[in-house]
């Protein structure tokens, strides 16, 4: 069967543990997704295409806007929260701090249940706190969250091919985001958080290039 | 019908079933058996081995923190312990895993000597397993030589 990897998932995985990073990276792949696994939060930012330091109006920038430096489309972070340097949640902030970033959804992984923590991440945006070991069964909640982005920029952009991956609800002239119930919901663990999603997603900036293929997985180190 | 690979896919089956009943294993490497297929067969022996590296080189990196009584870096070990504890977890290594909780207790108090024993068992479970494990790697690959099919095992 003919596998359309422009229409999956891709995801960006981040953990400095060289196992667990070979761990989420089949899990997601066995979703379907397709991945890209970096070792710290700073390796993430750098992929995405954010310098590290504050990006506002800067005359000295090589560059000029977040736009032009957004080659690839992710369509979820999944990121570790025990990490030297910038951990989880610290990459967390940066994502949603960022105009261009902060719709793509964020889910921290910790092998700790700190409930503290759990909710100081959910408050800081994050869709989902997956405790490790991180299961099959677990990825499924995470459909939904990368739906609503893909769907978003297909209706800004008519021309490009459908969702392969589930059917698409919107059609290309609905400005609205329908809300796409995900299949195994545990309520106490999201917070409703849509009024500052569907806000953050009214931000996100689509553009008519073609994405680039990703043919394998690529694993930066 | 081939009756040596149906005698080999039932040894591997009974072999497999007694590793999670006398405690080796846990649900999670059923979890990590449901990631491998026709496209990734090596997945678990992949995985399972990369365990035994860090197992080796967390052992010998805590040994040596804790080799001097005087000077013992107990951060060091304790980072070494919560990694060991991680990945034992995450590939249902059920054994290595209590250990590596014992061994957390002994190092938030301080415990050299107990930090010590934990190590040794630790050390030992591990090579424990790994020689179970190699077993029942073997099998798989005799079992796909003979032109078998691994058996799905459910394990309750």
């Amino acid at each position: 069967m003919g596998m359309v990897t422009e229409s999956q998932f891709h995801v960006l995985a981040v953990d400095d543990s060289l196992f667990d990073r070979k761990m989420i990276e089949r899990l997601l792949q066995k979703s379907s997704c397709q991945v890209t696994t970096v070792d710290s939060g700073s390796k993430a930012l750098e992929f995405l295409g954010l310098r590290e330091s504050n990006e506002s109006d800067d005359p000295n920038a090589p560059s000029s806007s977040p736009v032009t430096h957004q080659e690839v489309e992710i369509n979820l972070i999944i990121t570790d929260y025990c990490m030297p340097g910038m951990t989880g949640y610290d990459l967390l902030k940066r994502v949603k701090e960022s105009a261009a970033f902060k719709s793509i959804p964020v889910v921290i992984m910790s092998s700790e249940n700190v409930p503290a923590r759990i909710s100081r991440c959910l408050e800081e945006g994050a869709e989902e706190f997956f405790l490790k070991p991180v299961k099959l069964a677990d990825l499924t909640k995470l459909k939904p969250h990368m739906m609503k982005t893909k769907l978003k920029k297909e209706s800004e952009n008519p021309a490009k091919e459908d969702n392969a991956v589930l059917k698409p609800e919107i059609r290309e002239e609905e400005p609205s985001v329908i809300e796409i119930l995900p299949l195994h919901q545990e309520v106490e663990q999201e917070p409703m958080l849509s009024n500052n999603k569907r806000k953050a997603m009214e931000e996100v900036i689509s553009t008519d290039r073609s994405r680039p293929k990703y043919n394998d997985i690529t694993t930066l180190v | 019908m081939n009756t040596v690979v149906a005698q080999l896919q039932r040894q591997f089956q009974d072999y497999l079933v007694s590793l999670y009943q006398q405690g080796f294993l846990d649900n999670q490497f059923t979890e990590l058996r449901k990631l491998q297929d026709e496209g990734t067969p090596d997945f678990v022996a992949e995985v399972v081995s990369l365990f035994f590296d860090d197992c080796s080189k967390l052992i010998n990196s805590m040994s040596r923190s804790l080799e001097r009584p005087e000077n013992v870096d107990f951060k060091q070990v304790d980072s070494g312990v919560h990694q060991l504890k991680g990945s034992s977890s995450s590939v249902g290594a059920r054994r290595v895993k209590n250990v590596c909780i014992s061994f957390k207790e002994c190092c938030d108090v301080q415990n050299r000597e107990g930090c010590l024993r934990c190590l040794q068992q630790v050390d030992y479970e591990y090579k424990m397993l790994k020689t179970k494990l190699q077993d029942l790697f073997n099998l798989e690959q005799q079992i796909v030589q003979a032109g078998g099919a691994i058996p799905q095992v459910n394990i309750n």
